[in-house]
Formats: C-alpha cells, structure tokens, sequence
C-alpha cells in the first residue's frame, strides 16, 4: 500500500537519515522524500515529506520508532492522489451545475477537484472557476482533464488547461 | 559583388518597410557581397521599375503607385515581365483560396525565380505543391516572416538546429492576441475595452476576426506542421479556438494561482487554444511579444521570442532570408 508521511526534523545534520531508517527495518520501500529547507516551522523544525510502500501492519510501529528518535510525525496516511493538475472554466458555471462538474470527477475514484474559486461578475455574465484536480497519477490526471473536456463541451464551458499538462 | 535584382509585389505596410530596410542596408549587406537592387514595385495600381533600382526617397512618403507607376502591368504578368532575379511577395493573406499570393509565387518559381514572402495564405493552402515547385525549377522558397515575424525560427530549426529532432513548437503567434490578453490581465479591461484599445493604437485590425478567432495563429501552425514536421496539414486539420470569451476575472483569478491565460498554438498537436502558462515560464511574455519553445532531442527546449509583426521588423525577417538564399548557395558551391 502506498502511503504518505510528513515529519519535522531537527535542522541537525544526520536527521534526514535517521528519520529514514525505522522505514528500511519494517521493510518500507521509499519512494520519494522531499525535504522543505527552504521552509522551516516557527519551531525552527524542517519539513518532510516520505511517499513510501510498506504493509499497513507496520505502519504504526513506523510511527513509534520514528517518535522514540524525537521526529515528530504530522500526519500519516494514504496518499492516493500524487499528482495534480489547475484547471480554469469559463461560462455559465454554477448554473450549469457546478455540483455535477465537480462530481463527474469526484466519482472516478481515482481523481478529486481538491480547491476550488469562483469569480461571478454578475447575473447573465459568464463567471470563472478555478480548480485543481488530484489524481492517482498522471494518466488518471489526463482522464481527468479529458472528462472536463467533454463537460465543457456538454454546459458551453471554456476550459483553459495548464500548458505543462501533457509532461506530467 | 553579386547583383540581386528584387520585383517587390504588394506595397502596404510590409512592402513599404522592405524598401525602407534594403535602402538603409544596402552597404552594409554589401560585406557579405550581395548588391540588393529592388528594381520593381508593383501593387494594384500598376508597377513602378526602375533598372538602377528604386530608392524609397523617390516616391516622396506616397502610399500606393496611383500616379507614379510607370508600367501598366500588375500580378503575374509584372512577374513575368520584369527582369529579376528574386520576387518579394506581400500582398494581403487569403487564407481559403491563398489568392492573389497563391498565383505569384506560382509564377515566379515557374520562371525560375526565388520568392520570399510574409503571405501565410499561399502556404497554408499549397505549401507542398510550392515547395515541389520550387524544387523542380531549381530555385528557393522562403517565408520565416510568415510565422512570429522577426522571431528566427523556422532558419533557427533549419540550420542551428540540425540533426535534432524536434518534438514540438508551442508559442504565441499572434501580438494582437498577446496584447489584448496582457492589457484585460494587466488593467482589468473587459475584453471589447481592450479590443477597441489595441484597434486605437493599430495593433487590432478594424476586423479583428482574424486575430481573435485564432485564425492567424491556426495557419502558422499549418505552415509550421509541413514545413518542420513534414506534414501535409490544410487549415481544416487545425482544431482552433479563440481568445473572445476570455475575461478579465477569468485572467485575474489565473494570476492569483501563478499563471497566465494566453493563445498558444501547438504543432503537431494541430490545436490552437487559450492556456494557462505559468507565470514564471519563458512562454510568459506580455505585449505585443510572440514567443515559441521548441522542444527537441538533443538540445533540450529552446525558447525564442521576438516581435511578430511591424513595418520594419517583418522587413528585417524577409532580408535575412534573401540573403541566406544566396550565402547557402555559395556553401554549395
Ligand atoms: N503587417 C505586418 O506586420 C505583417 C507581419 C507578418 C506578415 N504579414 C503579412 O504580409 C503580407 C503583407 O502585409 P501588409 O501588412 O503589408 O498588408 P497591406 O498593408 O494590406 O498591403 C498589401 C499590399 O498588397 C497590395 N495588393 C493587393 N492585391 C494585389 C495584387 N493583386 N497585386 C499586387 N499587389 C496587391 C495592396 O494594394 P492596395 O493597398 O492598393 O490594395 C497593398 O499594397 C500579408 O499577407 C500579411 O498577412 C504582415
């Protein structure tokens, strides 16, 4: 199962290795770690963030040895959506039912619209949608861009895609 | 020193900046050893020739020929007629029949004569059938003015990028649309406000159909599918849509998120259609600016931007390809 951490480390060399650790013991396979230097907390602790694949059954004794070496753990869970894409929809946008626009994406199971603004200028002028879908991974984040395409088409909607869409 | 005899055809806005940029380098192109002579002009009125060459100061700022052509033939019969070595053709774009251009160019290869153009319409409707008929006579076809104006990138691909493979061309193709967009982002102008803007400072035509419904950028993204990517893409191939029902909120709510709307035409994708671009991208320019990434194997992405459009700027692009014709020739000789 793959899963998600995010820690706060010590801004003392050895953390990041030690934070790494209980996940090799339990037979955790890493997948990514990305490490925010550039963002320290108020605590003046590092964040981190572990993707990671590891048997579920493990996972909490992750979470003790990773607290008896003094890293705190924020947040631990399935991380289903790893990638994301920002999506804007132009026209009539709520009277088209922006429940359903968001639903047709949302009941994939494997994509979310996770923020959403909305700009509405006035009545009978077309308003703006901002959204940003996340997804599975990257051929679910085309799915998805293509679902809104068609929807876009169905309710008269412009739908302007980001220009990196198809390196992701 | 090699003498190039030039037949001008089509006198409006570029032609009178060819004339204007051959006249100020006329010496200094001479270094390379080239004498541009632009020996006729012709527009509908008639042609204006001269053997010695023209010199723009001798029309006195007149804006057509009325009253001061000399001969009283225009189109392909001046093309015939007139002893040149290389014709410049700007007549206005026809994007559907490719005509008056289409005809030209036809002539002009046909009697063994080079043709550098800006005219996208005859190479959006028959650009191989020029292409081969340029072959057959022996002589070249031109047209890097015709895509993103005095922007290199069509000589760019052709000759500092050889032995690539190029994957893609994404970019800004049309200033109108690029300044409308900047002006609505930028001032918060409603579309029609920034439209009637960009009319007022001539950078809109009176009919900005053209522009705004992505027209224009749809045939450069024809030109460019055949011409790099060796395809045989008409017009109808090219699904296009336009900038019309971008607004200003819709822009300001992109920003807020780190990103700008723009027109981007992708090749060989064949699509033309409004996208974000993030803000900190070198596609981000503002202005009447055009701009183009090129996507290639073995150098990475190569970006290059410029100004697509003007008087003297679409002049600059068409005197540089009249003088790789002859200074590629000499590499082959
Ligand atoms: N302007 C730019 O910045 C720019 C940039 C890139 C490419 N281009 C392209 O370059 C071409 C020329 O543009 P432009 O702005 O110079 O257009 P323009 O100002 O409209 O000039 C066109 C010229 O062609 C003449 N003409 C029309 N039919 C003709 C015919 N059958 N035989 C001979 N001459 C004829 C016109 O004469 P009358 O005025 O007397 O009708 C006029 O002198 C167009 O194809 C355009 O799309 C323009």
């Amino acid at each position: 199962m793959r899963l998600s951490m995010d820690l706060e480390l010590q801004d003392i060399p050895g953390q990041l290795m030690q934070s790494l650790e209980p996940f090799k013991e339990y037979k955790g396979n890493i997948i990514s770690v990305v490490h925010h230097r550039d963002r320290k907390t108020p605590r003046g602790t590092v964040p981190v963030q572990i993707v990671f694949e590891i048997d579920p059954s493990n996972i909490d004794n992750v979470k003790k040895h990773l607290e008896k070496n003094g890293i705190v753990v924020v947040r631990a869970g399935e991380d289903r959506f790893i990638e994301e894409v920002s999506v804007l929809l132009i026209g009539h946008v709520v009277h088209t039912d922006l429940g359903d626009t968001i639903n047709r994406i949302d009941s994939t199971g494997f994509a979310e619209v996770e923020d959403l603004s909305l700009r509405m200028p006035g009545i009978d002028e077309p308003s703006s949608a901002y959204m940003r879908i996340r997804a599975t991974g990257k051929e679910e984040i085309g799915t998805s861009l293509s679902i809104l395409r068609k929807v876009g088409a169905e309710k008269d909607l412009l739908v302007i895609e980001p220009i990196e869409a198809e390196k992701i | 020193m090699r003498e190039v005899r030039i037949s001008l055809v089509g006198f409006g806005i570029v032609g009178h900046g060819v004339l204007e940029v051959v006249r100020r380098k006329r010496e200094l192109l001479k270094k390379t050893g080239l004498d541009l002579k632009v020996v006729s002009v012709t527009d509908i009125n008639g042609t204006l020739y001269d053997q010695n060459g023209i010199d723009p100061q001798m029309l006195h700022g007149a804006r057509t020929l009325e009253g001061i052509a000399n001969m009283d033939i225009i189109g392909k019969e001046a093309i015939q007629e007139v002893d040149s070595d290389l014709v410049v053709e700007v007549t206005p774009t026809n994007i559907v029949h490719g005509q008056p251009g289409l005809g030209h160019i036809e002539e002009a290869l046909s009697q063994g004569k080079h043709v550098v153009t800006s005219n996208k319409g005859p190479l959006v409707v028959a650009f191989n059938h020029l292409k081969e008929l340029a072959q057959e006579n022996g002589v070249m076809l031109k047209y890097e003015a015709t895509v993103g104006g005095t922007m290199p990138l069509i000589s760019l691909i052709e000759k500092n990028l050889v032995g690539n493979d190029i994957r893609s061309i994404r970019g800004i193709f049309n200033g109108t649309c690029n300044y409308i967009l900047t002006r609505m982002m930028e001032e918060k102008y409603t579309y029609s406000y920034a439209l009637t803007e960009a009319q007022e400072l001539g950078i809109a035509e009176a009919d900005p159909t053209y522009d705004v419904d992505g027209i224009d950028t749809a045939g450069k993204v024809v030109i460019l599918a055949n011409s790099i990517f060796g395809m045989d893409a008409k017009y109808d191939d090219v699904q296009v849509t336009g900038i019309k029902d971008v607004t200003s909120e819709a822009l300001n709510l992109a920003w807020e998120r780190g990103y700008l709307i723009k027109l981007i035409g992708d090749v060989p994708a064949l699509k033309v259609k409004p996208m974000l671009v993030p803000r900190r991208s070198p596609l981000a320019v503002g202005g009447t600016l055009n701009v183009a990434s090129i996507e290639t194997d073995l150098s990475g992405t190569i970006t290059v931007t410029g100004l697509g459009a003007g008087s003297i700027e679409t002049a600059s692009a068409i005197v540089s390809d009249i003088v790789s014709i002859y200074t590629s020739r000499q590499i082959d000789a």
